[in-house]
């Protein structure tokens, strides 16, 4: 079977997409992709169907609180999303991250090109507050439904009980509900 | 349509009856549930077939599932934002937690991405102890999978037969590390600690002792009419949509996909064993059950490679910018006290930098991603878990099944909400 | 078993209080709800099948309702989300029950002191007994089952009364 040859995935993006594609990088042995958030589609889908790319398995999608630093090519994005794809026919990786900035922060859903991006999306929806157009189901996932915030980012408190010693027993006491029956 | 049915007079205060409406469903479920042709059945959080505390809404035409909305989170631990508090160290303790039945793979695909991140070197001795302990997990939770899978569809002495023979495997976890689970024994830099002398022959014992076991397992169930009945045509999935879906693992490989990042991206060593990936072919619950039975039979196999050649050396990386100094030296070197005292109040630095490390753990692909902040505490630490994926796709694989295909459904596609939720 | 005294040699009678005799029915079927959460539920389940076993204490299966049982061991960690379902469990179960906090997280919070987890399931239901260990060993939630039992053969009248 005539498998084609493998290509250079950030070389070949760069020439078919040209400036969607704002910046490349690698760090042991990972390349990375930077491009603007709206285009995240197009390039997805483009990785997943050209010859020699072939990228056809959604490993992951994390999101990054960087408060309360701002990072990003034009160094206003509080939060980054990132893409991790895997080629099983040439077994290798790539990874997508894209900066949003901290008002109304929001791209496209991916759940066109890969079914299992809907939970993976729901999740960022629910943890980080990032919102997807049209994803078809944003409702919260993890936390219950009425719950307020979004625990994931940076500012959202840890929420811990302190430490009971003995000398703050009774200060604690006072506000722990306790059941009685 | 109003849901409430107990005249107001009659509501007791301490339960909880829902105000909404089938509204908020709209979209989700089928139109025929907003005028109740179709029953809407919740089959709630504690349930004894779902494996944990799994809320499935159940859209149903008598029998069959018409639509079915899964809804996780009743285990939603927040580990993910407990790590961004603690060390790197500390932070593997909490990693045990997450997927339950093998904890040994959660540890290592942290330690993983924490090596990968801070360029750290792994001995050969303990990457052949990884192995062991990985292998010994994956035997564990197949066999938890096998009774409580076994259990949901009436086949109780299964049950008892595997926990006899988990608590083998649990014993020599124990040797180990001193805790039957929750070891916490594969960390960054290698092993916590090296073998004890008991834990080679019992490991042989072991492994003496399982093959016959699997024959009973298999003579009890594969060739079963009833099991057979129950199991084959149910569920299936075609491989595209299993790779749509995102799923990994046995589950993949029954419909017919032969990945596994033990061949495709070793990782500790594994490219130097001989063992095969066992395929299936029709993508149903008999198959996914078939693939993880032969899965018992390969690592076994593995295990008869790796404790014949276990090489001498440290079992941990000698680099005492990540890894303390051992006790005894603590006496007669002042560097290693200096290291000592850095390590377990500060912790290491890791760069600011993103990595993503991913193991074949026995539900599937387990992916961990890393940003450092160039100090002592992650930025950010997300865990792509199989569960997480499989669960997504209960859903869709479920549609026009009775409920007591789902039952079968949910126990072949080995989901643990410990995983899934974190 | 308390005061026992048989009387007539062979006739097999035994006399003893009431209270000891209530309680001895008590603690020697007590049946437990399923309730396992996480991790602490496959050393519970451990507990159960082979090796170390839970029907010698007379809990031979776990009910899957909550009517039907009088225990319930709440082992694992209890998230914000399900502390409702726990608390309409527990309401269900008929009177009299016990309540068994098994490991850490269900004790106090455990390993997880954050937004999602309730700091001990003492503050929605209240606990008879609670075992320590992440998770514990089946022996020490045998030691756990069998210090409920001595607490259920301690109670007296006054306790039933009131509840």
């Amino acid at each position: 079977m005539n498998i084609p040859q493998a290509l250079d995935p950030v070389a070949t993006a760069r020439e078919a997409l040209d400036a969607i594609i704002l910046d490349s990088s690698t760090f042991r042995n990972e390349t990375t992709l930077i491009i603007n958030p709206l285009d995240i589609v197009t390039v997805t889908r483009f990785l997943r169907d050209t010859n020699g790319l072939v990228y056809n398995y959604l490993s992951d999608i994390s999101a990054v609180d960087y408060f309360p630093e701002l990072r990003g090519p034009n160094g206003e994005g509080r939060f980054a999303v990132s893409y991790h794809l895997y080629s099983m026919l040439y077994n290798r990786r790539i990874r997508i991250k894209a900066f949003l900035p901290e008002e109304n922060p929001s791209l496209p859903t991916v759940s066109v090109v890969w079914q299992a991006a809907e939970w993976l999306e729901r999740e960022i929806i629910d943890m980080m507050g990032i919102t997807f157009e049209d994803h078809p189901d944003p409702r919260r996932l993890l936390m219950p439904e009425d719950w307020d915030g979004h625990p994931h980012r940076r500012d959202y408190p840890l929420g811990y009980e302190s430490i009971m010693f003995s000398f703050n027993k009774n200060e604690i006491n006072k506000h722990k509900p306790y059941a009685k029956e | 349509m109003a849901t409430s049915v107990v005249p107001a007079a009659e509501k007791s205060e301490s339960l909880h009856y829902w105000e909404g409406s089938v509204e908020q469903l709209r979209g989700l479920v089928s139109e025929r549930a907003m005028t109740g042709e179709t029953m809407l059945l919740n089959m709630g959080p504690h349930h004894p077939s779902t494996h944990g505390v799994l809320r499935l809404l159940l859209e149903l035409d008598g029998e069959q599932i018409v639509t079915c909305l899964p809804d996780i989170g009743y285990l939603h631990t927040g580990i993910e934002k407990n790590i961004e508090s603690k060390t790197y160290e500390k932070a593997v303790t909490l990693t045990d937690r997450m997927d339950y039945l093998s904890p040994m793979s959660n540890n290592m695909v942290f330690s993983l991405a924490v090596e990968k991140l801070v360029d750290l070197d792994v001995p050969a001795r303990a990457q052949v102890i990884r192995v062991i302990c990985l292998e010994l997990a994956r035997i564990a939770s197949h066999l938890v999978w096998l009774g409580t899978h076994a259990l949901d569809m009436g086949a109780m002495s299964v049950f008892l037969y595997c926990f006899r023979e988990r608590e083998y495997i649990l014993d020599m976890f124990e040797m180990l590390s001193g805790q039957r689970m929750m070891g916490s024994y594969i960390r960054p830099g290698g092993v916590w600690r090296d073998l004890v002398p008991e834990f080679l022959p019992a490991l042989d014992r072991f492994i003496n002792y399982f093959p016959a076991k699997i024959d009973d397992y298999e003579s009890l169930l594969t060739n079963n009419p009833i099991w057979i009945d129950r199991t084959q045509g149910i569920g299936v999935v075609e491989p595209e949509e299993a790779l749509s879906y995102g799923m990994s693992g046995p589950t993949l490989r029954a419909s017919g996909v032969n990945w596994d990042i033990r061949k495709s991206e070793p990782y500790s060593g594994y490219e130097q064993y001989a063992f095969d990936v066992p395929l299936g072919e029709h993508g149903d619950v008999y198959d996914r059950f078939y693939v993880r039975i032969q899965e018992f039979r390969e690592s076994l196999r593995i295990l008869k490679q790796a404790m014949k050649n276990i090489p001498e050396g440290p079992f941990r990386s000698q680099n005492r910018k990540f890894v303390p100094p051992p006790r005894a030296e603590l006496g007669s070197s002042m560097e290693a006290v200096i290291h000592h005292f850095k390590l377990w109040t500060e912790g290491y630095a890791a760069p600011d930098e993103e990595v993503y490390a991913s193991i074949e753990s026995p539900r599937g692909e387990i992916g961990c991603y890393l940003h450092g902040t160039g100090g002592n505490k992650p930025r950010r630490v997300h865990f792509k878990t199989p569960s997480f994926m499989h669960i997504s796709s209960l859903g869709k694989i479920s549609r026009g099944h009775m409920i007591a295909d789902l039952v079968g459904i949910i126990g072949s596609v080995d989901i643990v909400l410990g995983d899934s939720d974190r | 078993m308390g005061i026992i005294s048989s009387k007539l040699g062979n006739l097999g009678v035994v006399t003893t209080t009431l209270e000891d005799a209530v309680n001895w029915a008590r603690t020697g079927a007590m049946w437990p709800l399923l309730f396992g959460l996480a991790c602490c539920a496959i050393e519970m389940m451990s507990t159960q099948a082979s090796d170390y076993d839970l029907s010698r204490f007379g809990m031979e299966l776990n009910r899957a309702s909550p009517r039907q049982s009088d225990l319930i061991i709440v082992a694992g960690r209890v998230t914000r989300k399900m502390a409702p379902v726990l608390r309409q469990l527990y309401d269900q179960m008929a009177s009299p029950k016990w309540v068994i906090s098994m490991g850490d997280c269900a004790s106090c919070g455990g390993v997880y002191n954050n937004y999602a987890i309730v700091q001990g399931v003492d503050e929605i239901i209240p606990v008879d007994v609670y075992v320590a260990g992440c998770p514990p060993r089946p022996e020490q939630l045998i030691h756990g089952i069998m210090t409920l039992q001595e607490k259920v053969k301690g109670e007296r009248w006054a306790d039933w009364i009131h509840g």
